[in-house]
């Protein structure tokens, strides 16, 4: 056995097969994002509405995703939907599997957002007789993006360091990149150790930016 | 003004007054119960055009339930409420009433006007554009002239230096004049005031308070005044109501039920409240 030994030229030599990994975590992250922003809104709005039989399917279907691990959900798009016909590239795999399993926290996070609004502004607007449209539009959604956006930040870094189970449905975003080179050279130390510092560094940068413009947001004026 | 009519009926109680005047707001048989408590029981009140009534009584009396009732933020269990006309949860039908929904309540609650306790402005909008709101979405004015008639009501209140200012730069005082300028917008026939000093500091009070004698003395709005400020309400008022356990417990023109009141326990409410 060799030991801990840090080689610093190899190190180099890997970047940029860590960078073309990263890439794809970043696209998996920005596409998984949206369908996660996406579909929760859809959750949410299906929720507040109350239809008859859609929404009790919808709360189950919510409470499901939670509950069980986001890896079995992935193994399930990706080895049981082709044997439904359904056959997508393993990072469409990977996209909607993230979206799919976020858009059932995004839900919550719009819901506290809008439960958190103060009653008595949905009694200013309701007596005033504003329109629904103008209610949501213009009293809801203005106040409570300021407790939604942070709460979707950290979804987002979530989100971004999760992306690495994508690895175990062949997509070769950062941490299948860092594997693969381990495997091919017979030296994991540095590849992983990258890989590791590559999410620490970028998640580490977003909580921060998240942090600093929810401090400078935190009153009206 | 009162007609002699009115003080007749006061003095020999209980007979309603609705079969004297044509009442603009009637409400009938109301009772509200949250779980076990019941906060009103089988109140009838009545509000004719242009008449100032101010109500009283201690703390879970029901006097800011009666409010929230009128204007529907909340609906009775039983009785009607009749606006201007038109039942606030009933739609007449060949047979007598049938029930309406919200839609029909939006439509309905448009002759009333709230102030509340908390102010409730929008905190995101300026005074200017807490005003505008319902000028621009309700009755779809065109921008500059809705502009023009916020301004001409911010000004009224004394705040025409405070256009462009959001809630948080601003006392509660002028606040709360913020929120009567909105409330007037739509020029309602009826105006509620829920508590709207209860939340000042002692020093605000005075402000506000002008703005709504003022509002009474000048104007042929009617209003229902809720208030534990007990010599303003012998100031505005034609009629003072006295709530205590979800019932009107005495009422008639301010001189006699606040200043000679019939029922020991008004009587007792106002020691403890003029003695605080």
């Amino acid at each position: 056995m060799t030991g801990f030994h840090w080689d610093w030229q190899f190190a180099w030599s890997i970047v940029p097969d860590l960078l073309a990994g990263l890439r794809l975590t970043i696209l998996a992250t920005l596409f998984g994002s949206i369908v996660s922003f996406a579909l929760g809104l859809v959750w949410t709005l299906v929720r507040l509405a109350r239809i008859r039989r859609v929404t009790p399917v919808v709360e189950f279907f919510v409470q499901f995703v939670r509950g069980t691990p986001l890896l079995v959900q992935l193994y399930f798009l990706f080895y049981i939907f082709p044997e439904w016909g359904v056959s997508l590239s393993a990072f469409a795999t990977g996209v909607l599997g993230l979206g799919v399993f976020y858009s059932a926290y995004a839900t919550e996070i719009y819901r506290a957002g809008i439960e958190n609004l103060p009653a008595g502004q949905w009694e200013a607007a309701l007596t005033l007789g504003l329109p629904l449209r103008r209610v949501w539009l213009g009293i809801v959604l203005p106040q409570s993006i300021r407790t939604i956006l942070p709460m979707l930040g950290n979804q987002v870094i979530g989100m971004f360091k999760e992306s690495s189970l994508l690895s175990t449905i062949t997509v070769m975003e950062l941490l299948a990149q860092g594997n693969n080179i381990g495997s091919i050279n017979f030296r994991y130390v540095e590849p992983l150790t990258m890989v590791g510092a590559f999410y620490f560094v970028i998640s580490y940068t977003a909580a921060r930016l998240i942090r600093s413009s929810e401090t400078s947001h935190a009153v009206y004026g | 003004m009162q007609s002699t009519a009115e003080r007749v009926v006061v003095e020999q109680r209980p007979e309603p007054r609705a079969e004297l005047a044509p009442a603009l707001l009637a409400m009938r048989g109301i009772s509200k119960t949250y779980g076990e408590h019941k906060v009103l029981d089988s109140v009838d009140l009545d509000l004719a055009l242009g008449e100032k009534v101010a109500v009283i009584g201690p703390s879970g009396s029901g006097k800011t339930t009666i409010l929230r009732l009128a204007i529907g933020l909340v609906k009775p269990d039983t009785g009607t409420i009749l606006i201007d006309g038109n039942y606030l949860w009933h739609e007449p039908s060949p047979d007598g009433l049938r029930p309406a929904g919200e839609r029909h309540a939006r439509k309905v609650r448009r002759t009333l006007g709230i102030v509340f306790q908390q102010f409730n402005l929008f905190p995101h909008m300026t005074a200017l554009q807490n005003v505008r709101e319902p000028l621009l979405h309700v009755l779809r004015l065109p921008r500059d002239e809705a502009d023009a008639r916020a301004i001409n009501l911010l000004s009224d209140v004394g705040l025409k230096d405070h256009l462009n200012k959001r809630p948080a730069q601003l006392s509660g005082g002028q606040q709360q004049r913020v929120a009567i300028a909105r409330s007037l917008a739509q020029k309602p026939k009826i105006m509620l005031f829920d508590e709207v000093t209860s939340a000042l500091d002692p020093e605000l009070v005075g402000e506000v308070l002008r703005v709504v004698r003022e509002l009474a003395h000048a104007s042929d709005m009617s209003m229902l005044v809720v208030t534990h400020e007990i010599s303003f309400a012998a100031d505005i008022a034609d009629r003072v109501l006295m709530f205590d356990n979800g019932r009107i417990l005495e009422e008639g023109p301010p001189r006699q039920v606040l200043r000679n009141p019939v029922n020991p326990r008004t009587r007792q409410f106002l020691r403890a409240i003029l003695e605080r």
